[in-house]
Parts: C-alpha cells; structure tokens; sequence
C-alpha cells in the first residue's frame, strides 16, 4: 500500500478541522465519504467544488465518485442557503392534509419555486419527503424548528416576517 | 439482575410519576418547556412525585401528552401554565379540563413493541433494564447456542416489518450458514415511506430495545459489527440513539466481553441522506460503502454477499424491536399473537382524515374497519370514509366494501395493497383517487435512482398520463396507455421501486375506475381536487 500525503486543509477556517475529524474517526477509509460530506454541509450549509474536490483527494476516492454522490443524494445541495429555511412537508399524510396547498401559497408569496431562495437571499423554500411527524400533519420546518398543524395564515405570517425584517 | 432491582427500589420511593413525552410530534408542541415547568412545580409541592421525559404514547395529535402513573390518567394539549395545577391534583380528583379520553383508542391495541413507549425516558438505559430490558440478551449468551436462539426466531413466527415480510428466522439461518470471517448486521432506519412513522418512534422512545435485538442477531449469525443506517431528517433518534449507543457499551452490552462472556459486537451509526431507494437493502449497503444508493441485481443476496461483500444480515428497526420480548417470554407466547402466517403484532401509523392521529400497535389479523372505526375514531367532521391507503407508494388503497378485510400480510396482498412498513392513511371524499394516484406515482417518479429504463422513463409517462387524466384532457387511449405502461414497469424494473410504482395506479383503478372514467368523458373531478370541469379556480381555498 502506497502511503498518500494528506492534502493540506483548503484554508484555515477552524471548520475544516472538524471535517478532518470526521475523516480522521473513520481511518480516512473510502467509504467514509458520505459521512464526511455530511459533516461539511453541516459546517458550511453546503457543499461546493472545492469542498468536494479536498474531500475526494483526502479519502482517495475517483472525482467522479465524490461528485456522483454529492449530486445523487437529496440531502446536499451546491448552493447556499438563504438566512431563513421554510421546509414545507409534501409527504402523504401532509399532502392528504392539504400540503399542496401551503407549497402554493408559500411559491406566490416568495415568488420563488421549491429548491429556490428569495433574490435577496433572505428565504429559501423547500420541501421534504416526510419528517416523521405525520401524526400532526400539515407539518412545517420553521428553520430548524418543527410546527404541525399548520394554518396558511400562520405561515404567510412567518414567511412575511422574514421578508421584511433583517 | 441487579440493576433491575435497584432501578425498581428507585421507582418504590415515588408516590407518583408524571411521565412527559418528548418525542418529535409533542416536542414540536414545547413539551421540553413543560417538563422543565412541572419539575419546577413537582419539587416545590413537596410531594413524593417524579417528572421524567419519556418517548411517545401515540395520539400525537393530541400533544403535548402527561401521563401520571400509577393512576394512568392521560392529559393532552398541556401547556406549561397548567403544571401546578397538574402537579396539585396528583393524589387527588384528575384535571378534568385536561384529561385525555379515548379508551377505545387504548384499549383495543397490543404492546408489545410499544411496551415500553411513554414509560420509560428513552435516554436512560437503568430504565430500560428496569423493564426487563437486557435481559433476553443476558440468557441468550448464557444458555443459548446461535442454533437455537435461530430455532426460537423460526418458530415464533416472526415475518420482517420493513416491507416484504420475509421469515427473519429464514433469513437468520441463511447469514449463519455463510461463510466469511467477517459478517455484518444491518438495522435498516432509513423509513422512507412517506407518511409512516414507526420506525423513528420506536428509535426516539426506546432505542436500547433495537440495540438488544441487534446484538442478540449478531450473536445468532456470528457477526461481530454493526451499522445503524438512519434517515438525516431524523436528527432526534440519531442523537438518541447516539446516548444508547455509549451507554449500551458503559454498561457491557456492546464491545467486547459482552455480559462477561466471549462475545464481542459493536454498532455504529450511518447517516441516509435523503434519497428514498436507499432504504432497498442493496442500495442501502452501497450507500454505506459510500458510493451512490442505486440498487445492484439480486443475488447473490446480502446474506451471501453484502456490506463489502461479506454476508450481511438486514432488518427492519420494528423486526429487530420485536426480537428480545420473543426470546424472553418464547416463541410460543409470540405465535400465540395474531393471525395464521402473521404472527405477533403490527405497528401502524394512523394519520390522514381520521379523528385519532398516530401511532398504533394492534394484534395482526384485526379488521380495518376495527382499527379505522374502533380506534382510529373513524371519519371527523362528519365526512364519509373512501379508502385507506397501506404500504406507503408500493402500496395501494383499499375501498370501504374490503373494509372487514383482517389486516395480514397475505390479505393484503390479496387486495392489491401490501403491509408495506404500516403507514396506513385515511381518505374521504375530499380525495381524488386519479390524484392520490398521480401523487404516488410523482414520488417514485422523483425519487427513481434511474438505473433502469422502465423505471426511470416509465415513471415520467405514467406520471404525464395521470396529468393528462386529472386536467381533464385524457382519452381512453390515454388510459389504455397508462394499463400497459403499469405492466412493462412492473415486469422489467429491477428493484423493488420501480416494481412497485404501479400499484397505486392499479389499485385505483381497480377499486375506482369510474372517477377515472368522470375526469375522462365528463372532464369532472367529484371531489373538486383536479384542474378540469367543475374546479374551483387555482389557488383559491378549497373546503378542508
Ligand atoms: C424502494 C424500497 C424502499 C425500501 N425502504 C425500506 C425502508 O425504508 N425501511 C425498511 O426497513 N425496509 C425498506 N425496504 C425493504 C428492504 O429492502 C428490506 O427488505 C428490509 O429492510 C428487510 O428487513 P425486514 O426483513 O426486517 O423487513 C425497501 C425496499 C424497497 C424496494
Ligand atoms: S427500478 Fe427504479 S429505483 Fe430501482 S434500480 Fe431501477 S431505476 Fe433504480
Ligand atoms: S407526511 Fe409530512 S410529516 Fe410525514
Ligand atoms: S409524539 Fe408525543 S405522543 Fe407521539
């Protein structure tokens, strides 16, 4: 087994390290590449050309590979999110509770499709498959935080309060 | 053992335990906020009472949900202003304002692998061995060889819960017979199916007992490592299942030298990263290998050649939940529950256009009607039952004339449905079926790897198909198509998705064809839904 030199941390932003960490847990094997990537979204709310191509050199995995699996898995995206994340839930049990109808409203509002953020960069939109709270559906990510039974009104109100704040 | 005793002298010094859940649905609810409130409160009233934060208790909808033991006393919808007066009553009348009642709901159900949910705090691992947690893996390694604990496994009856009910004691024996110096177990928590919610409930209420079952696995088919493949959405059970994780191993349950004995088993937590194939076995292992989840031709089997090409064992969370309480109490108490060729009892999430929302444990072979009607509540506000929907977009919806159909997996089968993972969602007729359908078909559409042809095209037209249909500008050729689409897609994909894909259009069709038939000839959706006929504008209210 040949030895590779470690490449060296893309800059000295402290966050590396913790991706290094990551790599460092699992003995820099291959196939620690989907948890690494994950730790640098994490960190860096996304992942970018040069994240992957440190990653790939780090793990010694084919380019092609790292961003074969950066682009086929939902969970990460290339570009960065807004100040402000409204994740709307089209899952069955939200869209049986009118979910569709949210993602609607929620589009015209912003002016934005699902997957996009405001041009001022404040919100971005998106949905997911099911967050596993479907015992209170319509259910909403507020940034991080999870409402259920959601009322229109009280998401316009929220969407609108980011728009015209900060 | 020990530390059962201790955790139970522990339990005798409290009049009463106030038992709080904090899963994601009353979590979500602030019900962290009002733990805090009534430990306040608890502690100030001076009473011999403890508050402790536990996992769900099922109706979800109602959160956040107290349960005060021992008088078993159910409160909803609790704010943390109401904790002294809560904290007050302990002893006394209950809080009338606030108390839960739905004894149907509770009464007809079964738990076993919900036995512990909402009674013990899913971080304390003392709690779980208070409940007799640990204690099947402790005789297992000590009085039982591989062969038998496998023998136990086979004869209890036992079918998988992620899907496909394959025999576990089957599947078991397959792994122990193959050869390899390294084996693999695999619990599979990437529960993509839209509208289940088990599988997190069970990691977010009671890890260790997944933990235990996946050791005692390990143990039956001589592995010694373990992944716990877990959804990314599900960032609660991963940082429960992190707690257990450490904990299991502080206390001798992992590592090595498990209980004192030879054995040596460790598990570590993989992170899904939203893609819905990767919930097929072969695709979750690639997924772990990290490369991209596409599934790969079986076989060879993963119990031939699986997780780097060692034989690898995969089961559902829920299989592997039900594995300790089958090896304490014996495989005949467990074949004893439910019905014939489906053994034991069946988590089910309940949500949709039904009065009790959420989680359920029921013996196998109980009606839908029983659960829809009997504990589900039936239909709210007045609207009228159309169909139920199981086994999530491999599945199909079933009509109210099947409703007396026992819930089996044969049955189900035999309806043109499956069991699937137990998502089970409740429609009335403010649903499209052509829609429901054409929603299903969009998420496998969406979320085929496109690997294969059929799959990855085949979606995209029965999904054109379904539009055409719903906007009203279908013909019957269109809908000829659309039959013959579902077959090729069906026949010739390679992995499950895409054989499946078509169910929710062929139960539709099969159970309501003449909404089809509306939309086609009269441009009319019944239910107001579609974007032909009698609709009301876009984006204007439609009556919930
Ligand atoms: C597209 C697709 C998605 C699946 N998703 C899951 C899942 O989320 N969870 C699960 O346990 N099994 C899922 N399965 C079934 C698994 O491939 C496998 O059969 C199961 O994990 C075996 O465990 P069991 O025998 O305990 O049921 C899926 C299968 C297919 C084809
Ligand atoms: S059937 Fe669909 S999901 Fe399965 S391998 Fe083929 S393209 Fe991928
Ligand atoms: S379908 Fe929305 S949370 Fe499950
Ligand atoms: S989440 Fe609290 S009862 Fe289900």
């Amino acid at each position: 087994m040949p030895v590779y030199p470690m490449p060296p941390l893309p800059s000295d932003d402290k966050r590396w390290k913790i991706v290094n960490g990551t790599m460092r847990r699992h003995g820099y094997e291959r196939n620690a590449l989907i948890e690494t990537l994950h730790t640098v979204q994490s960190s860096f709310g996304c992942l970018d050309d040069n994240a992957i191509r440190f990653v790939a050199r780090a793990l010694h995995v084919p380019l092609s590979q790292a961003f074969g699996v950066a682009t086929f898995y939902n969970h990460f995206s290339m570009k960065p999110p807004g100040k402000h994340t409204c994740t709307i839930c089209i899952g069955t049990a939200c869209y049986i509770k009118g979910a569709d109808r949210l993602l609607a409203a929620a589009e015209k509002l912003l002016q934005i499709k699902p997957g996009k953020t405001t041009q001022d960069g404040n919100v971005s939109l998106m949905t997911a498959r099911c967050v596993g709270a479907c015992g209170r559906a319509p259910v909403m990510l507020v940034d991080e935080e999870l409402v259920g039974l959601v009322e229109p009104v009280r998401m316009l109100e929220q969407l609108e309060s980011w728009t015209s704040h900060d | 053992m020990q530390i059962a005793e201790t955790v139970n002298a522990e339990h005798g010094k409290f009049d009463h335990e106030v038992n709080v859940c904090v899963a994601l649905g009353c979590l979500s609810q602030h019900s962290d906020q009002l733990k805090d409130a009534l430990t306040k409160e608890a502690a100030a009233s001076g009473k011999r009472c403890r508050v402790r934060q536990t996992g769900c208790m099922g109706l979800c909808a109602a959160g956040p949900l107290v349960l005060v033991e021992p008088s078993e006393t159910l409160y909803g919808g609790v704010r943390a202003e109401d904790a002294k007066e809560l904290i007050d009553s302990l002893g006394e009348q209950p809080v009338e304002r606030l108390a839960v009642h739905r004894e149907n709901y509770f009464e007809r159900q079964q738990h076993i692998v919900l036995e512990n949910s909402g009674y013990i705090d899913p971080e304390k691992i003392d709690e779980y061995i208070g409940r007799d947690g640990y204690r099947a893996l402790v005789k297992v390694l000590t009085e039982m060889t591989p062969a038998v604990v496998i023998e136990q496994i086979s004869a209890s009856g036992l079918r998988g819960r992620g899907g496909g009910g394959y025999p576990t004691g089957l599947k078991w024996s397959t792994v122990a017979k193959s050869t390899g110096a390294q084996k693999y177990v695999i619990c599979n928590a990437d529960e993509g199916d839209p509208g289940a919610f088990m599988d997190r409930s069970v990691l977010e209420s009671d890890p260790q007992r997944v933990i235990e079952g996946m050791a005692i696995a390990a143990y039956a088919v001589g592995a010694t490592k373990g992944y716990i493949y877990v959804r990314a959405e599900y960032p609660l059970a991963v940082s429960r299942l992190t707690v257990s994780l450490r904990e299991a191993r502080r206390r001798g349950f992992l590592g090595t030298n498990i209980c004192g004995t030879a054995f040596a088993f460790d598990i570590e937590i993989r992170l899904g990263a939203g893609a819905f194939v990767c919930g097929e076995e072969t695709a979750l292992i690639a997924s772990i290998e990290g490369l991209r989840g596409q599934p790969r031709p079986r076989p060879p089997y993963p119990a031939m050649s699986g997780l780097f090409g060692s034989p690898t064992l995969i089961n559902n969370v829920e299989t592997f939940a039900n594995v300790p309480p089958i090896l304490r109490n014996g495989a005949d108490w467990y074949s004893s529950i439910g019905a014939d060729k489906s053994k034991g009892t069946k988590v089910f999430a309940l949500t949709g256009r039904i009065a009790n929302t959420g989680l359920i444990e029921v013996p196998m072979g109980m009606t839908l009607r029983e659960i829809v009607f009997d504990i589900g509540g039936g239909v709210p506000n007045g609207g009228k039952f159309k169909a139920v929907q199981t086994g999530g977009p491999s599945g199909g919806c079933i009509p109210e004339e099947h409703l007396d159909l026992p819930v089996t997996y044969d049955a189900l089968i035999g309806v043109g449905s499956m069991m699937g993972s137990g998502g089970m969602i409740v429609m009335d007729d403010t649903s499209c079926m052509v829609n429901v359908a054409r929603f299903f078909v969009e998420f496998c559409m969406t979320e085929s790897c496109g690997k294969c042809i059929p799959c990855r095209a085949g979606t995209v037209q029965m999904f054109q198909l379904l539009t055409k249909i719903c906007d009203g500008v279908a013909t019957h050729a269109d809908l000829d198509l659309l039959v013959d689409l579902c077959d090729v897609i069906k026949n010739t994909s390679l992995c499950g998705l895409g054989m499946t894909a078509p169910n929710p259009v062929l139960s539709t069709l099969r159970y309501f064809k003449h909404e089809y038939l509306e939309h086609i000839e009269q441009k009319h959706c019944r239910a107001g839904v579609c974007a032909c006929g009698s609709r009301v504008m876009a984006g204007e209210e439609v009556t919930a």
